[in-house]
């Protein structure tokens, strides 16, 4: 490793700007996967017949069944979100960066 | 019926542990059906596809680096795939949809716990991993921390993991092939092991990738298949299907909620953790990361794996409830002696195999079958891969040789590695052959989540962590979780036969415990830790965080 590189990234405000951006940003997005998760099982292990009622009258669907798939297709999503904005915008500060050390 | 431990009949049993243990991880012992022609045709042209491909990889497996990490020239979205692959087992096709089949509800809360452990190995480890590690997940701890205890410490924690987690996957091969081929046991054992062997050693990862690239394209399009006929049945309806299902099912409308799956609030969340963040810790999973060439493909992967195994549970619930409709209506065709309370021919677990054969004919029922039984060759291939990988380059080359080694010697010990790892596989599924290993993958999972992941996540993210705090954290999360399994009543009473009741820890997992004192233990340790290598350790950390997150020296595994 080119430590003169290393020493003018670690000199770079931004660069722990972006460290402290994105590290907030994972954790954020963790705790709330962690709600999502562990509160639908507590709401299992709490409230079962609230989840056993039916979506609506004359149907046989029950609240827990859309929450459910809804927590398989919540996961996908927040997983694309921060993918996505970790390809774009983290992706260009780092580059933006690494290439003002490279100098 | 001897032994003949399915999901339908057992669930009760299961189920009263305070979670399903079994499902998803465990085929049960099977009894042998007879021989399907059509299935071990398919099979067969599987493997002969996938032979030619390790021809053809094997060519271009030269280095430990080809071998490892397949020269790091996957791209993100076949990378993806690949994580697909080895991830989605036989025992979550079959198990869920089997789960789904028997108790409706519960099987979705089921398959729900599988996928929640992607979001955190994306926000948190992905792209660090990569950027860290060059072929083991130890090179990441590796990075600043003294490698001989830290590799020595992650090589144990990774071998513990990939043994538990293969015995289960050989005996579920065995009690497969009963199922699905007619065939005998220790066949199967003998024929996954031989295979599975020619994968990884001739082709390394490249064969080992495309392996599970193919299954999991398989097991896709057959699942896709399988949940489209069953939604055409019913115009796409939804209602329409449940209301069918509610009204043949024995259990009626208990199906459309939860059951007895959840009961017992802490065992819930310690199942919960294990598999949230047990999955962040499993090697043969981590390996995978540094396949692709960056951090960007890194997180691509993740992406893309998080979707197919996600669509992928969501296709099983339809199948079980495909299973519902199309099985119960039709006893003679499906259930033994023609009796609904005798359960279905070959078990719970044959729910989505008879479904294939309802929605698709003899020949589809064939396809379905072979793609089951090859999902464990791509996962057993895998699980090898990175066994081999913990003794050859984290034992062998960093802590033996500490270093000075070249690629070829590196490469004859891996090889020799996966021949050993081989052989003991097929041992040990021959030695299981008649245990219950229900709490096999579990264990794994629980392990993964108190040993390597808190050692994972606190040497990259935490500036004080030493050498000293992470092995004793680390050590103190892998003893205590496989301790705490042990008198648990899955092992306790289940297993070793102890009486109800006598188990020591109540909870169906350890994780809530372990992982925790495994967290206060390294914080602990390392506070305490004053030594001049601790303060070297530290001193490194400026340089690890710019590599972990920039990726400036990171190691590109293609650059030879």
């Amino acid at each position: 490793m080119k430590d003169d590189v290393v020493e003018r990234i670690q000199k770079n405000p931004k660069f722990l700007k972006m460290v402290s951006t994105r590290n907030n940003y994972s954790i954020i997005m963790s705790i709330l996967m962690m709600i999502v998760y562990f509160g639908y099982i507590l709401l299992i292990a709490f409230n079962k017949p609230f989840l056993a009622t039916k979506i609506g009258a004359g149907s046989v669907i029950s609240v827990g069944i859309p929450l459910g798939l809804g927590v398989l297709v919540f996961t996908i999503i927040i997983t694309a979100i921060y993918v996505r904005r970790a390809n774009t915008e983290f992706d260009a500060m780092k580059d933006e960066i690494v290439k003002e050390a490279s100098k | 019926m001897i032994k003949l431990r399915h999901i339908l009949g057992g669930a009760t049993a299961l189920l009263a542990a305070g979670f399903v243990l079994a499902a998803g991880a465990d085929l049960g012992q099977a009894q042998k059906q007879a021989t399907n022609w059509t299935a071990i045709t398919m099979f067969a042209i599987f493997v002969g596809i996938t032979l030619w491909i390790t021809k053809w990889a094997a060519a271009k497996t030269k280095t430990a680096a080809d071998f490892y990490t397949a020269g790091g020239g996957i791209t993100g979205f076949q990378n993806g795939l690949a994580i697909a692959g080895d991830y989605m087992s036989a025992a979550s096709f079959l198990g869920i949809s089997g789960l789904v089949f028997a108790s409706g509800f519960d099987g979705l809360i089921f398959s729900i716990g599988w996928l929640v452990g992607w979001p955190v190995i994306t926000f948190l480890m992905a792209e660090r991993l990569r950027n860290l590690g060059k072929f083991t997940f130890a090179d990441v701890a590796g990075y600043r921390f003294d490698p001989g205890p830290i590799r020595s410490f992650a090589a144990m924690g990774s071998l513990v993991v990939v043994a538990f987690y293969l015995i289960a996957q050989m005996v579920g091969a065995g009690q497969l092939i009963k199922l699905l081929f007619g065939l005998e046991y220790t066949l199967a054992v003998v024929m996954v092991g031989a295979i599975m062997m020619i994968y990884v050693l001739f082709g390394g990862m490249t064969a080992t990738t495309w392996v599970q690239i193919i299954k999991a394209v398989m097991l896709l399009t057959g699942a896709t298949f399988m949940a489209l006929a069953v939604m055409f049945q019913f115009g796409f309806s939804p209602e329409a299907m449940f209301a069918k299902a509610v009204e043949v099912h024995a259990k009626q409308d208990a199906i459309m909620g939860p059951g007895a799956l959840i009961t017992d609030p802490v065992s819930a969340i310690s199942v919960g953790m294990a598999l949230m963040f047990g999955t962040a810790g499993l090697p043969h999973i981590l390996m995978r990361f540094f396949t692709v060439p960056s951090a960007k493909e890194a997180r691509k992967s993740v992406a893309w794996a998080t979707t197919w195994i996600g669509y992928f549970y969501i296709l099983t619930f339809i199948i079980g409830f495909g299973a519902i409709t199309n099985l119960i209506p039709n006893p003679a065709d499906y259930f033994v002696g023609g009796e609904l309370a005798k359960g279905l021919k070959g078990g719970g677990n044959m729910a989505a195999v008879h479904l294939s054969k309802a929605v698709g004919g003899d020949l589809f029922m064939g396809f379905i079958s072979a793609v089951a039984f090859a999902t464990i060759l791509a996962v057993v291939a895998g699980l090898t891969l990175s066994g081999a990988s913990a003794v050859s380059h984290d034992l062998y080359a960093s802590v033996w040789r500490k270093g000075k080694v070249d690629s070829a010697t590196e490469l004859r010990v891996s090889k020799i590695t996966t021949v050993c790892l081989g052989i003991l596989a097929v041992l040990l599924g021959i030695i299981f052959e008649k245990q219950n290993v229900a709490f096999m993958v579990m264990l794994a999972f629980a392990v993964a989540c108190s040993a390597n992941f808190p050692v994972l996540f606190m040497s990259v993210l935490w500036k004080d962590c030493t050498t000293k705090g992470a092995v004793a954290g680390g050590t103190v999360g892998l003893i205590l979780s496989v301790a705490l399994t042990i008198v648990s009543p899955a092992v306790w009473e289940a297993t070793l036969g102890n009486p109800k009741g006598s188990a020591l820890f109540p909870y169906a997992s350890p994780a809530i415990f372990s992982m925790t004192a495994a967290f206060a233990v390294i914080w602990i340790v390392s506070l305490l830790d004053r030594s001049a290598q601790a303060a070297k350790e530290r001193a490194l950390f400026p340089a690890q965080l710019i590599r972990s997150e920039t990726g400036v020296g990171s190691s590109s595994a293609s650059g030879h």
